[in-house]
């Protein structure tokens, strides 16, 4: 019963991606929202972390989140797809559960 | 589908309430359905009427009033959460004689057993908070 | 209509932050609608489990004692993450001793702490259909 968890700080301000990563089985998705789009960015030193988590999960990121704080697609880690509000909805339709890291 | 939202901040101060509201209109946009959306925490701030943002930025209770009134969600402000924060409809300003009242128009207060059922009622229930 | 599994996941310490006050307050209501509850602690939400918590200096309400309510709530599933209480320094033994009474095993009074790991936990939540975060 795949779960579709949502992020939506910063790894660097909250430890919400990495409990998520220990608690998310393989089959998860993880979507990134609000502050948590900032995991997706290419150059950030932890995008190792996000590279491993993507072997194992399919990482979404919300993109009116990265427009509004100037991140371009071209900057996000290859392999990390860009929905927008519409998308997050099917997302939350075709998995079986959501779980917000709050 | 059914859908179950859970608000947990108040206006402005957390994107909680704008992602909240995108996600239920694309809901609706697509033909679901919305239980309810359920506003706890400092959520139940969503619920003023008072409220006077400047005018070239969203007016996010307005925009909550009038989704609820175009597609009939019910928008419920949890009673206890709202009468620590001081969100009172007319009847609750009464009860608690205080000289007035706060409550945006499509917005109801009544009880945590409203979120529960949400979670009963919906194929999906999602929340949105810090 | 069965009932649903629902999980509280709580990861934020008490007192700080209201959370763990209000999110206590749903589970104690949401009792009533005899779904099936568990609760789980993660990351600083281990704190809210802590013994000896006293408000009376900060002027607040004590909510913690009301977690011993639990077990007459029907509430006997309280998972706490053991790498959130190892990366802590704590033990279950730092914690409250929250009970129940099995009615299944002549209402013999057991304890609804379960120390469990991550992956245990990661196996918990999938089989949830309401996973509830404050």
């Amino acid at each position: 019963m795949p779960v579709l968890h949502i992020i939506n700080k910063s790894p660097y301000e909250r430890n919400s991606l990495d409990t998520c990563l220990r608690l998310a089985r393989d089959g998860a998705a993880i979507l990134l929202i609000e502050d948590g789009i900032y995991a997706a960015r290419k150059n950030a030193t932890d995008a190792e972390k996000m590279n491993s988590a993507l072997e194992k999960h399919k990482i979404f990121a919300l993109e009116p989140d990265l427009q509004a704080r100037g991140i371009d697609a071209k900057d996000t880690i290859d392999g990390i797809s860009l929905v927008d509000y519409d998308g997050f909805v099917e997302l939350a339709t075709e998995y079986d559960k959501l779980q917000s890291w709050l | 589908m059914k859908f179950g939202i859970l608000v947990n901040e108040g206006p402005y101060t957390h994107q909680a309430s704008d992602t909240a509201y995108h996600f239920s209109a694309a809901a609706l946009r697509a033909g679901h359905e919305i239980v309810r959306v359920f506003f706890y925490h400092d959520g139940v701030n969503n619920g003023t009427r008072l409220s006077v943002p400047p005018q070239d930025d969203r007016n996010v209770s307005e925009r909550w009033s009038e989704l609820a009134k175009q597609h009939d969600v019910e928008l419920i402000l949890c009673v206890a959460a709202s009468q620590r924060r001081g969100l009172l409809d007319a009847d609750e300003a009464k009860r608690a004689g205080k000289d007035t009242d706060n409550m945006a128009e499509g917005f109801q207060i009544s009880g945590l057993g409203q979120l529960i059922d949400a979670g009963i009622q919906a194929d999906r229930f999602v929340v949105f908070g810090d | 209509m069965a009932s649903k599994k629902f999980l509280y996941i709580n990861r934020k310490p008490p007192h700080g932050t209201i959370y763990a006050q209000e999110s206590l307050e749903v589970v104690l209501i949401g009792a009533a609608f005899e779904q099936d509850v568990s609760l789980a602690f993660v990351d600083d939400g281990v704190y809210q489990l802590l013994r000896d918590q006293d408000t009376s200096a900060i002027g607040s309400k004590n909510f913690a004692p009301t977690f011993g309510a639990l077990g007459d709530y029907d509430v006997s599933k309280i998972y706490v993450e053991r790498e959130s209480l190892e990366l802590r320094g704590l033990t279950k033994d730092d914690l409250m001793p929250l009970t129940y009474e099995d009615e299944d095993d002549d209402w013999a009074e057991k304890d609804s702490i379960r120390v469990v790991g991550s992956e245990e936990l990661a196996e918990i939540l999938e089989q949830q259909d309401v996973l509830l975060n404050f």
